[in-house]
């Protein structure tokens, strides 16, 4: 028990990345910037939260030729990913595609503003109307009222 | 017998805790000075012991006593005597008991500096502290005790992750636990007002010490881990959008708020509630934030399926502190009346806009790192929540707030007038438009976001000294006067605009190594020279070596500019004995226009030639820099006289209070 919570605590940490390797790359630079921006959006499937172009993994470093291929026989970008989630999946992209699964995900920071901006409106209006409501005085307890009473007594002598 | 006596101090803590968290509470209830008298020498009991316990476990793991399981897990005999230490929080039960001699030392501090609470606060304040420390405790010896023995002993250890033998991250946890810990007192503070029903002026002044510790704390920790994974990850990244680090951004998202938030109760004596609940927030995204990155969870949910006892009271613990503190908020929290009004466009307007900003991202933080666990624990398939979704959804929340960031401090409390702020900001908009119009100019049509966000730096910084210039009256009284008001401005203020000239710096930073980083990635041969961002790197060669505890391929390179030397920088790779784990260092030479980051890779062949990756990493070292202007700013804000003397005291509080003559 103790072994697994160790070893998954070294991969919890994120491992020194090497990532691309001078071997992979493509000698058109504009064609290999390209395949650099298409691999920081795919997972490194067997990494923790690695991209494909941080990881050393040996499956990253097939998936980065693999992109390249796809790049060099004249695919575009799109041609690309979607060629990769064919055969991986959608596990595969960092920026999960919007579907029925993925719909609280992206929907949700567009609720919590409209939340937010109704919980503001609401505030708002709600103040307006205290405000026109004459402010009840908080009645004295029983010992502030003797203090009052000292205090009084004791600015007379 | 040291790990027998460290044993028996955290079982005695948890009986001292168990009364802590009971006798005060029921003494204030009832209004009878003996019980609630009781809190500050349990709470100093509790530390003590704690602090027995933890000592005991630095004595097992200095010498080495590898009959202790977490030693034999966690150490080795080679390793330098800073790790030796550093492994003892480097680990999961005794990261465990790190966070809890924090807790105790929060603690303790109430109790010896509280002088000025009013008994009933401080010794609720004292009881739900325990009350949080039996969680833990109980979490310690039930399912993961520090101290537990192995037989027969091993000869040696099997050595703490390479990765972590770093003084940077030796540090860094108990830095980051400094400020989750700090918030609980925020925590303590607003449950003890919601059992008291009562928020005011003098509560808020109380609890902003705390928060603002704690705040410091916890900038100071992230930066610090982001610092690190920048030098030694070996690529010149230093934001991941990690679990790990999200686990530690989302507090900082809900503190950050707090703090703005609180300062409108204290001056204006509204949006009490809200305050409330940011720090019952605050602290549970805290314990959330240590459970995820120490429970395994974050790697699988099955982490959770193979070791149930700890995952079920993990979830227990979480499920009772956060629900049961938000219950009391529902039940409580309608009684506490605002009475300062305001108008939408005003000083409270704005810091109300900075608490919907950092409550939306926290809120979109937590959905994108919790998502995955969602989807697939009931079986929903799996799904990569990556840097991608989090860019796209944080940077247009913070572009406005930024925006907004440099008109705030003109606004006036109440109500206030957008055009005269904007009339007075003329000069910052015009700075930041010239910015804009350079950086594009040079840049082309690079990264847009990269110009915009060096524009939104400009725009804050030069906002921020505008603001104060003019509360000084700069060029609009004599200089003799603007300089009499610059020294009698309070310390809490120049918090606020040291603080916001950081952030300013800080995204200046982010802007130039997020947009403008230039690689290179090549193999190089001895004598070979390669170009980066308009510096010639030399490659001089690669000398093997051994360390402490490893053993190591240095690759040296000389960095000129213009035919002239500027730096020699040497990187290492180096192979750790005992795990055989490759790390990098990497050499690395800061100026303030930018990073000269060289790494060395494999070799290549036999002819001595390596793989090297070349970084020119514009503006980077304004990132931290940055941040610890901020921290600065923290340090400054809370040594604020207001805080210090005339300690605040509340309004006809002598009285009301029960059991007053005590103090």
């Amino acid at each position: 028990m103790r072994h697994i919570a160790v070893s998954l605590l070294l991969v919890a940490f994120p491992q020194a990345a090497f990532g691309v390797n001078p071997s992979e790359m493509l000698s058109d630079p504009a064609l290999e910037l390209r395949a650099r921006e298409i691999s920081k959006e795919l997972r490194c499937v067997v990494c923790q939260n690695q991209s494909i172009d941080e990881s050393d993994a040996t499956l990253a470093r097939d998936l980065r030729v693999l992109v390249r291929e796809r790049l060099a026989a004249g695919d575009d970008d799109q041609g690309v990913i979607d060629y990769v989630v064919s055969r991986y999946g959608d596990f595969v992209l960092l920026r999960p595609p919007v579907k029925g699964a993925t719909l609280a995900l992206w929907g949700g920071p567009i609720a919590i503003v409209l939340f937010a901006l109704i919980a503001v409106f609401v505030f708002f209006r709600r103040q307006r109307q205290t405000a026109k409501a004459p402010i009840a005085a908080t009645p004295l307890n029983e010992q502030e009222r003797q203090r009052l009473q000292d205090l009084l007594a004791e600015k007379e002598h | 017998m040291t790990a027998e006596i460290g044993h028996f101090a955290l079982v005695l803590a948890l009986f001292v805790a168990v009364a802590q968290a009971s006798l005060p509470l029921i003494g204030a209830h009832r209004g009878d000075p003996g019980w609630m008298a009781l809190a500050k020498p349990t709470a100093i009991l509790q530390f003590a012991l704690v602090a027995v316990a933890f000592a005991c476990l630095t004595h097992v793991f200095v010498t080495s006593d590898f009959s202790v399981v977490n030693v034999v897990s966690n150490s080795h005999t080679d390793k330098p005597l800073l790790y030796k230490i550093s492994g003892v929080w480097g680990n999961h039960e005794g990261s465990l008991l790190l966070w809890v001699l924090i807790l105790a030392i929060f603690g303790a501090a109430v109790a010896v500096f509280g002088a000025n609470l009013p008994p009933a606060l401080k010794a609720r304040v004292l009881s739900i502290q325990a009350m949080i420390a039996v969680g833990f405790y109980l979490f310690m010896l039930l399912t993961s005790n520090p101290f537990d023995r192995i037989f027969p002993p091993p000869l040696n250890g099997r050595g703490l992750n390479p990765l972590l033998q770093d003084p940077g991250l030796a540090i860094h946890p108990p830095m980051l636990y400094l400020g989750y810990v700090g918030f609980s007192m925020a925590f303590s503070f607003a449950i003890a007002a919601l059992i008291e029903g009562r928020v005011d002026a003098a509560w808020a002044r109380w609890v902003r010490p705390w928060t603002l510790a704690a705040w410091c704390f916890l900038t100071g920790g992230i930066a610090l881990g982001s610092w690190w994974a920048y030098y030694e990850l070996g690529w010149g990244g230093w934001w991941f959008w990690d679990p790990v680090e999200n686990a530690s951004f989302m507090p900082w998202l809900a503190g950050t708020a707090l703090l703005h938030s609180s300062t409108v109760v204290e001056k204006r004596d509204t949006l009490k509630g809200w305050t409330i609940l940011l720090a019952i927030i605050t602290f549970s995204l805290s314990l959330l934030g240590t459970f995820l990155v120490r429970s395994g969870v974050l790697t699988s949910v099955h982490a959770f399926a193979t070791d149930p006892t700890r995952g079920v009271f993990i979830l227990a613990l979480l499920v009772i502190v956060i629900g049961g503190s938000l219950a009391l908020f529902a039940w409580r929290g309608p009684k506490l009346v605002s009475t300062g009004l305001f108008q939408p466009v005003s000083r409270e307007g704005g810091l109300l806009f900075n608490n919907l900003v950092m409550a939306t991202a926290c809120a979109a933080v937590l959905l994108g790192t919790l998502y995955p666990l969602l989807l697939d624990a009931p079986g929903g398939g799996k799904v990569s929540v990556g840097p991608p979704f989090f860019n796209t959804v944080l940077i247009p929340l913070m572009i406005p707030m930024i925006a907004a960031m440099a008109v705030g401090p003109f606004l006036s409390w109440k109500r206030s007038d957008l055009m005269p702020a904007l009339r007075r900001l003329r000069i910052a908009l015009v700075l930041t438009i010239v910015a804009a119009i350079v950086t594009y100019a040079v840049h082309g049509d690079e990264p847009v976001l990269g110009v915009v966000a060096l524009a939104m730096a400009v725009w804050l910084g030069t906002g921020v000294l505008t603001e104060l210039a003019e509360r000084i009256r700069l060029f609009r009284s004599p200089l003799s006067e603007s300089f009499r008001r610059l020294g009698r401005l309070p310390r809490a203020s120049w918090g606020m605009t040291i603080g916001h000239l950081g952030l300013a710096i800080t995204i200046a930073g982010m802007a130039g190594a997020g947009a403008w980083k230039v690689e290179s990635i090549q193999v190089m041969k001895p004598g070979d020279k390669v170009t980066v961002g308009g510096y010639e790197y030399r490659f001089t060669g690669a000398k093997a070596g051994k360390g402490p505890n490893y053993k190591f391929v240095g690759g040296q390179f000389t960095v000129s500019r213009h035919g002239r030397e500027i730096t020699k920088l040497t990187s290492e790779k180096r192979v750790y004995n005992v795990s055989q784990q490759p790390t990098t260092e990497a050499g690395i030479h800061t100026t303030w226009r930018g990073d000269l980051y060289a790494v060395i890779g494999d070799a290549e062949g036999s002819g001595g030639a390596f793989v090297t990756r070349l970084y020119f990493n514009p503006l980077v070292v304004w990132i931290w820099a940055g941040t610890l202007i901020m921290v600065f700013a923290g340090a400054l804000s809370l040594t604020d006289r207001r805080h210090r003397v005339g300690a605040p005291h509340r309004k006809s509080s002598a009285v009301s209070l029960p059991g007053a003559q005590e103090a």
